[in-house]
Formats: structure tokens, sequence, C-alpha cells
């Protein structure tokens, strides 16, 4: 086990940068995701951890070793591919061996490890099948024993669960969380995935257009985004969006105003193109606050999502709000719902830089 | 429910569906089958034409008048008999058969580590080296052999099998070389990365990754390298004197042509047997030729 530690990271190909200066550290035994929209930079950060990159400028450090000029089988790291790359003329046996086998370990102690990996993971029954006769869960499996045998330092994990139906994502999600919980292995996982994000990691890496835009700890991320994007990107349904600006004590939309996030003072920023993020969870049914027109009521029965639009506010990208509320919700479409934020958790933007402001 | 009942009398009257198998079973005649059925006969026939003529009789095969020119009324084994006792036939068959595994090992040698280096190294120019390397492929042998001559008395190889043996390289490593980049192409270039994560070198990726999942497509190179090394003629004519080292198809013009006397029946017994191996060759790996040129490993 070993700290990942990555800093000032560049990374271009030709005359293009796709990494900016990207600097992230990784504690021992930590699970740390990194989470964007495709081309953020957040697979070639990992290959370049992986060795598999070269660095263009920056280092990059596992353990106390800074790596930049390290073969990656000198690394001590193991990578989970997105589309598994098990040896398809070996055997699950064979794919899990072979890094122990180049490594000219003594048979005893390959079939050791091989075998604890199989019972980890529940795959002894298939040790003598081909990868091709696997299905996509068990492909999935024999590519973590791949890298579990060789007991790494660091652990990479690209996109490993995008191949997979949704039902499966979920229990191997569990399953690799598991995994770490057991093991207590260095990890460090791509995905384009907030959700798998939010429920593995303990701290997540947002990435977009080959810049950190935050990183900390899944529920810091959700309670506190420190700009528009993240704040867009994290959560599911997304954060809602108005836009408009401060005047007195409130913010205005067109006729609608809404309450500033506590100890905020409004004087401060008055007139100044504002955007206010609120999630849908955080709208409150009181009968009182602003009007809002039913669209669409979509009962999940735990909570019952509503799509409304306020009129005349203008928002931010979507035209229409996303309500969730715990009720059950009798209006039709067309109908008028009463709501009011929850001023204690709503979110502040500029709207030139998309930086917080509370 | 009444809407959904079907009027007998509509169904009777439209024969749409049968008209309709008549006209494509009809056009699928004329459109595949006519065609398939030309090609085949222009394909088929001179293979035809040699397999009879090995096995007639000379007056048979002189005298059209009285007998069917594409039939044999009284089949012999002389003409093969003839070829195979009465001339170096066996000791050719051997020499081509030597050369041609000779020049199809050395050439599959060099033109895998070319197809790897070019197509997975990615070094700098690597684009051009590939393409320099199909222009020579592009060099026509009759222009190649005369500077290739002086090559070859220069080391001393002249009539000698080695002669032939360095110098097929020269039209067999192109071809398999691009041959099996466009192979080692359809290899994911994870299973590579993932072995070098794994601790493989270079060499080891080679060997136990990309070699053993690009054996249809080696196979299928080795198949074209060895059928090109032993049908070629120009080479073995030009870099090949002696009666006994001389290989099937030189051999068999210069041999069984006395003067202006073309002995047909054993030229064409000695095409016929010439032509064995390597249909062998082509059975026994037909699938696995096809699958290379069709692309993809399958996992």
């Amino acid at each position: 086990m070993a700290t990942v530690s990555i800093r000032d990271v560049r990374k271009a190909f030709g005359s293009t940068e796709v990494l900016h200066g990207v600097s992230v550290d990784v504690a021992d035994g930590e699970f740390v995701i990194l989470v964007g929209p495709s081309g953020c930079g957040k697979s070639t950060l990992l290959r370049m951890i992986a060795g598999l990159e070269n660095i263009t400028r920056g280092a990059i450090a596992i353990g106390e070793r800074v790596v930049n000029n390290v073969a990656p089988k000198e690394r001590d790291i193991a990578m989970v591919f997105q589309n598994y790359a098990l040896y398809p003329h070996m055997t699950v046996r064979e794919n899990m061996a072979f890094s122990l086998m180049l490594a000219k370990a003594p048979k005893e102690v390959i079939e050791a490890k091989v075998g604890r990996a199989a019972d980890i993971l529940g795959l002894a029954p298939y040790l003598a099948r081909y990868p091709r006769q696997l299905s996509g869960g068990q492909r999935q499996r024999v590519a973590m024993g791949r890298a579990i045998v060789r007991d790494p330092q660091v652990f990479l994990f690209d996109e490993p669960l995008s191949n997979l139906d949704a039902k499966l994502r979920v229990q191997m999600r569990a399953e690799i969380k598991d995994l770490h919980q057991r093991l207590g292995t260095t990890t460090v996982y791509v995905t384009h995935d907030q959700i798998e994000a939010m429920t593995m990691a303990d701290k997540i890496v947002v990435m977009n257009g080959g810049n950190v835009e935050q990183f900390g700890a899944p529920l810091e991320l959700y309670d506190r985004p420190v700009n528009l994007f993240v704040a867009g990107f994290i959560g599911s349904p997304a954060m809602n969006f108005v836009r408009g600006q401060v005047e007195g004590e409130v913010f205005r939309s067109g006729a609608v105003a809404l309450p500033l996030p506590p100890g905020l003072r409004g004087a401060a920023m008055a007139g100044r193109p504002v955007v206010y993020g609120i999630r849908p969870e955080h709208w409150r049914l009181d009968g009182q606050g602003i009007a809002a027109t039913v669209q669409v009521v979509e009962p999940t029965g735990s909570e019952t999502q509503v799509i409304c639009t306020l009129s005349d506010a203008r928002m931010l990208g979507e035209t229409r709000m996303i309500c969730a509320f715990r009720e059950r919700i009798t209006e039709r479409p067309g109908q008028e719902l009463r709501i009011s934020p929850d001023p204690a958790v709503v979110h502040l933007f500029d709207e030139a830089s998309g930086a917080r402001l509370n | 429910m009444t809407d959904t009942t079907i009027d007998p009398a509509a169904v009777t009257e439209s024969e749409g569906p049968q008209l309709l198998s008549w006209d494509s079973r009809a056009r699928r005649i004329v459109t595949i089958y006519v065609p398939l059925v030309c090609f085949l006969i222009v394909l088929l026939f001179p293979f035809y034409w040699m397999a009879i003529t090995a096995f007639k009789p000379n007056s048979e095969l002189l005298n059209y008048k009285d007998n069917n020119p594409f039939w044999i009324s009284a089949p012999t084994l002389d003409n093969i008999r003839k070829l195979l006792f009465e001339t170096d036939y066996l000791h050719w068959l051997a020499t081509t058969m030597g050369i041609a595994f000779g020049s199809t090992f050395l050439s599959l040698f060099a033109s895998v580590l070319a197809a790897y280096a070019i197509q997975r190294l990615r070094f700098r120019g690597s684009d051009y080296v590939g393409l320099a390397i199909y222009a020579a492929y592009l060099v026509p042998p009759s222009i190649l052999f005369i500077p290739l001559a002086q090559v070859v008395f220069q080391l001393g190889l002249y009539d000698t099998p080695f002669a032939l043996v360095l110098t097929y390289p020269t039209f067999l490593v192109p071809f398999c070389t691009w041959l099996l980049i466009g192979y080692f192409k359809s290899i994911p270039y994870e299973l590579e990365e993932c072995a070098l994560i794994d601790g493989a070198s270079r060499l080891q990726i080679l060997r136990r990754i990309t070699l053993p999942l690009a054996v249809p497509g080696l196979i299928s190179a080795g198949i074209f390298a060895f059928t090109l090394s032993w049908n070629e003629f120009i080479y073995a004519l030009a870099f090949i004197s002696s009666t006994e080292k001389k290989t099937v198809p030189v051999a068999i013009l210069t041999e069984l042509v006395q003067g202006d006397v073309y002995q047909w029946g054993s030229l064409m017994a000695g095409a016929l047997l010439g032509s064995l191996p390597v249909a062998i060759f082509y059975m026994f790996f037909v699938e696995y030729y096809v699958s290379s040129l069709t692309g993809a490993v399958k996992e």
C-alpha cells in the first residue's frame, strides 16, 4: 500500500494540451474516484499513473518514489481495463497467474495466490474456463482477480463497470467497495457515472476540460460544490439553476423572489448577475411560496418527482424545474403548486465565473 | 371484433407472396447462380484439362477426330511413370519444397518483427517505413532479378538453393508484413498494455500474447508465402542452372520440352503433381485463411 501524489501534472499530445496542471493527493488506503464528462482527461491521468502515457510536465509519485521515468511493470500497480483486457487464449487460471509467472514466482506460491483470489471473488468453479465462456460479470471478476493476485501498492480501475447491465453494475459496485474495505489497497478509479463516484469513493476528484474542479469527500461535493460545473455534475436529478440578480436581501428572477442563503449580505452584490442553485429535494410544499405549474408527475413510491415551470423565472440551461417531494402529489399537469426553497441549503454562484458565493 | 375478420375472397385473389417468391428465385438464378457457374467453368477448366491430359495416352492426345477431346477413353499412368522414374521429378519436388519452406520461414520471421514494430512500437517515421516496404513490393521481379543476379554471383550463391531461399523474401517480406500489420491492428491494444503492467517485456508480449492471437494471420501469410515461392519462376530460371537443382515450375518447362517437342502428357502430370501440395495446404487452413483476410480476433 502506498500514497499517490500527483503534482502539477500536464499532458500534451503534440501541441494540444489535454491536462493543464493537475494536483491530487491520494492517502494510503484511500479509494479515490476521478469523475467527469468524456474528454475531461480522467482516463489520460489514470494511464499516466499506470505508466502507459508519458508525463509531459509535473511529477507523479507512488509512495516516496517519483515514477515519471519508471516502466509500468516496475511501478507495483495493477490495472483493470474497461473491456477487461483478458487474454482470450488463456484460461481464467492462466490469466490470473500470468503476472506471477512472468515474475518467476514458485509454482506453489502461484497456486496459493490464484486460489485465494478465486475464493475471494467466487471464481473457483471457473478456473479452467476461457474468457469467452464467461458472462460479463464473471469476466469483470477475473480482471479484478488478475489485479488482486499481484498484491500491488495501488489498484487502478478504468471505467470497469461501463460494459455491464444496470443491475449487474449495482451489484459489482458493492463488490468492488467491499473488496476495497477487505484489502485496504489504495485505489484510483475512473468513471463518468457520478452515482458510482458518490456511492463508492472516499474522495472524489471532479475533472472538466483537463482541470480539477473540486477534490473532496462525496457529501462535501454534494453539499458545498465550489462552482456551477460541480453543482450541475454531482447529483441526480441535477440541481436546478435560476438566473437573476440580488436585490436588497432577496434573489430576484423576473417576478420570482427567493430568499438568499443565510450569512450572505445582499448589499455587497446588488445588481450582479448570479445563479441561484437548489437541489430538487430542497423544495418544500408549504402552500404559500412561489407558484409553479405542474408539467409531469413521476411517483417513485418513496418520493415524487415533479417537473414544473416557474412562471417568469429565467432558468440556466433547462427551462423546467425538477422538485422531489416526500409527500404524495395529487395535482394534475397544468395545476399549480406553491413551493418555497429551504434557504439553509441553497447555493449562490457568480454567473460570469461560475464560482460559489456563499 | 368484426373489423378484424378476414375476407376469404381477398386472400385467394391476390397471389402476391407466391408471385414474389417465384420472382425472387428466378432473379437469384440469373443474378447469382448463372454468373457463378460461368465463373467456375472459366476457373476450373484449365485444371480439368490438366488432369485429363495427364492421364491420356499420346494417341488420344493428338487425335481429336476419333476421340472426344474432353474425355479419356483409355486412361493410362504412363505419363506419371515416365515423369517419376525417367526424370529427376522427385528430386525437383524435394528441392522446391525445401526452398519454399526455407523462404517462407525466413520471410515470416522478418515480417512478424517488422509488422509488430511498425504497428505497435509507433516509432518516429513508422508510417513511412511501412510505405517504403510496400513500395519494395511494387518493383517487378522481372526488373529486380538483374541486380539481384549480381548480388547472387558476388556472394557465390549461384546455382545453389540458397540463391532462391535468400532472394524470395524480397517479394515475400513486403507482402507478409502488410498482411500482418493489418492483422496485428485487429488485436486489442489493451491486451498488450495489460501485459506491460503485468510485467512482460516487448518480446514476451510478442511471443505470449500477440503471436498466439495472430495465428490465423500467420497461417494465411505463411500460405501466401509458400504458394508464391512454390510457383515462382523467373528467379528460379535465372539463378539455377543444373538440372537436379531446379524447382518444379522451371524443371518441367526446361526438361520436358525438348527443342520444339512438347511432352504434353508428362508436362501436365508434372503440373498436376506440383499443384497438389499447395492444394492440400489450402484445404487444411482455408478457414484461418478466410478469417484472417476478413478480420477480427474473437474473444
